[in-house]
């Protein structure tokens, strides 16, 4: 499986691409220690579309996810080979500053992270730490953020109470604020949904279509009636191999590979 | 499953409750029986002195004055100024602790040094001050006293045993309180949040500083103000550094006391109207530091129920 050639993505014509090869996963191994979660990925995501990543736990997929923002590197005893280019830069480029990488990657949890200060402070926090303290400019993206995560009306007259308070739907929408409060492009989500009733994960799933034209999308998710809701793109993982990437359409109602078939159709994972 | 085997297991947690029930009120009694006891005991000077006890200033056994307030001055100062020393102190080594600077097992060896400290009698700590501390302390005083003198805090001439002796010592002592219960609160902050500020481009010290902080500083609060209330009721170490004088003084580098100091110190010779006057003190002291501690529990425990909520 591993030795096969990785099948990348042809667009079909009623699809008007932004980027088509915006973010490019390069022959992307990933070590943890002597383990290998990876084993070559080639992909390549459009810009300004939502792709999800599908497969069993333990596929690889949020792995992938978190080399994007190299999240991973916290994690102590990581490596890996290969590349991922944004844009036709290399992220792991000495050049390339992990905090202004970051900064131009949001990114959302499985669980909601809101910090123990007030809904204005959450949003405000990633412009704090970049120096900016202009009162105008902070109120602006406070709002302009909670407009976008569609939580300005519920949460408009409390800015400055706990954001502790909200209900777990409403944390993970101010997480989402937060996360695009530094106009980032890329929008990575990690299962942002799995500890949300379905009330609430209809509002994130309604927010992330809404976020496409102006971000670019990835959503890791066990949920496939989700990606196939929110995703025009989805990419089926299945042990650190890349399987199968296509039209999400396509890969719900006619897959080329016999294991995407199986997973979808629930025959295992 | 046979009636007996379930008769024997019903009557055992019985008899253990009961135990364990009879315990706990027994503690309860013996607190009630010793706040009882020392009351008592102090009833005389209380009717005697009233209120005037505590604005008095004067100590004088001979001519049956008695007044606490420079005593009670000196207990709120020396244990404020050993929080003041031992707070930014402690915070640092709890935090670095609880983040990986250093590997694992290194940390551990420091922390058990430091939760040592604790375990350090109160007694060698007071010898210790008066070996290593009053020298220090004498001297550099001295220096302080001839160069800053116009400040009230460092006028006079400089003893060794002194305030800021015995606040030094309670600084060292209470330093193993601050760290492990700072230390645990800063360990109780969910990776998750960590993980949020390195996702928005935080460095590690902006994280530390804009989220792991302030969401463990509740938990830094109940650390200082139980601290706080461990050095008021420090005895030995105290009684031997601060110099027992009951004279109202600004200068950290002159003589005070402490209430618990004074018991020490004056309870053996006392007899009459004085022991009861002490045993005045004593119903203060216990009542202050009873204040102190509660608080302290009701702030960490609010902490708890917070990070509680965060996970």
């Amino acid at each position: 499986m591993s030795t096969e050639k990785n099948p990348t993505l042809v667009l079909t014509d009623d699809f008007a691409p932004g980027e088509v090869n915006f973010i490019k996963v390069d022959n992307f191994k990933f070590f943890y220690g002597k383990k290998e979660a990876l084993h070559g990925i080639n992909l390549e995501i459009p810009s300004r579309r939502v792709t999800s990543f599908i497969g069993p736990s333990g596929c690889g997929k949020s792995t992938l996810l978190r080399n994007f923002n190299r999240m991973n590197e916290l994690i102590p005893g990581v490596r890996h080979e290969g590349d991922i280019t944004i844009h036709g830069t290399s992220i792991f480029d000495p050049s390339v500053e992990i905090i202004a990488l970051r900064r131009r990657i949001g990114m959302v949890f499985q669980k909601s992270n809101p910090f123990p200060m007030s809904i204005y402070e959450n949003i405000v926090y990633p412009l704090r730490i970049a120096g900016q303290n202009n009162r105008f400019i902070l109120d602006e993206t406070v709002e302009r953020c909670l407009r976008s995560s569609a939580l300005w009306d519920e949460v408009k007259d409390r800015l400055h109470e706990s954001a502790l308070g909200l209900s777990g739907g409403q944390m993970q929408r101010l997480c989402i604020a937060r996360a695009i409060a530094s106009k980032p492009e890329i929008l990575l989500m990690d299962e942002p949904c799995s500890a949300l009733d379905p009330i609430a994960t209809a509002k994130v799933e309604e927010l992330i279509i809404e976020l496409k034209k102006d971000f670019t999308i990835i959503i890791v998710t066990h949920n496939m009636q989700q990606a196939s809701r929110v995703s025009e793109l989805t990419a089926f993982f299945y042990l650190g191999n890349l399987v199968e990437f296509d039209e999400t359409r396509k890969i719900f109602t006619n897959p080329s590979k016999q294991q995407t078939e199986e997973y979808i159709t629930g025959r295992f994972g | 499953m046979a009636g007996p085997v379930t008769c024997e297991y019903r009557r055992r947690p019985d008899l253990f409750r009961a135990t364990c029930f009879l315990a706990s009120v027994l503690t309860i009694l013996l607190l009630v029986f010793i706040f009882g006891e020392i009351l008592t005991k102090a009833w005389p000077a209380i009717h005697r002195f009233g209120f005037g006890f505590i604005t008095g200033v004067q100590w004088s056994p001979n001519r049956e004055v008695f007044g606490v307030l420079p005593v009670l001055i000196g207990t709120a100062a020396s244990s404020l100024l050993a929080l003041l020393i031992a707070l930014p102190l402690g915070m640092a080594i709890a935090l670095f602790l609880s983040e990986d600077f250093l590997p694992e097992s290194v940390r551990q060896i420091i922390r058990f040094v430091v939760e040592l400290l604790a375990a350090i009698p109160s007694v060698v700590y007071g010898l210790w001050g008066i070996f290593v501390v009053i020298p220090i302390v004498q001297q550099f005083g001295t220096v302080l006293s001839e160069h800053f003198g116009f400040l009230p805090i460092f006028a006079g001439p400089a003893y060794g045993n002194s305030l800021l002796t015995a606040s030094l010592v309670l600084a060292l002592m209470v330093l193993p309180t601050i760290t492990a219960i700072s230390r645990s609160s800063l360990v109780a902050v969910p990776y998750s949040l960590r993980e949020g500020s390195y996702a928005l481009g935080a460095t590690r010290w902006e994280t530390i500083l804009g989220v792991i902080l302030p969401t463990a500083s509740p938990g830094i609060v109940a650390s200082a103000i139980l601290a706080f209330g461990r050095a008021m009721g420090e005895t030995m170490a105290v009684a031997m550094l601060i110099g027992n004088s009951q004279r109202l003084s600004w200068s950290l580098l002159s003589p005070s006391n402490t209430l618990s100091a004074l018991l020490a110190n004056q309870f053996a010779e006392a007899d009459g109207i004085q022991v009861s006057a002490l045993m005045y003190a004593a119903v203060i002291l216990v009542l202050m530091t009873l204040v102190v501690n509660l608080a302290g529990e009701m702030v960490l425990r609010q902490t708890q129920r917070a990070t509680a909520g965060l996970r």
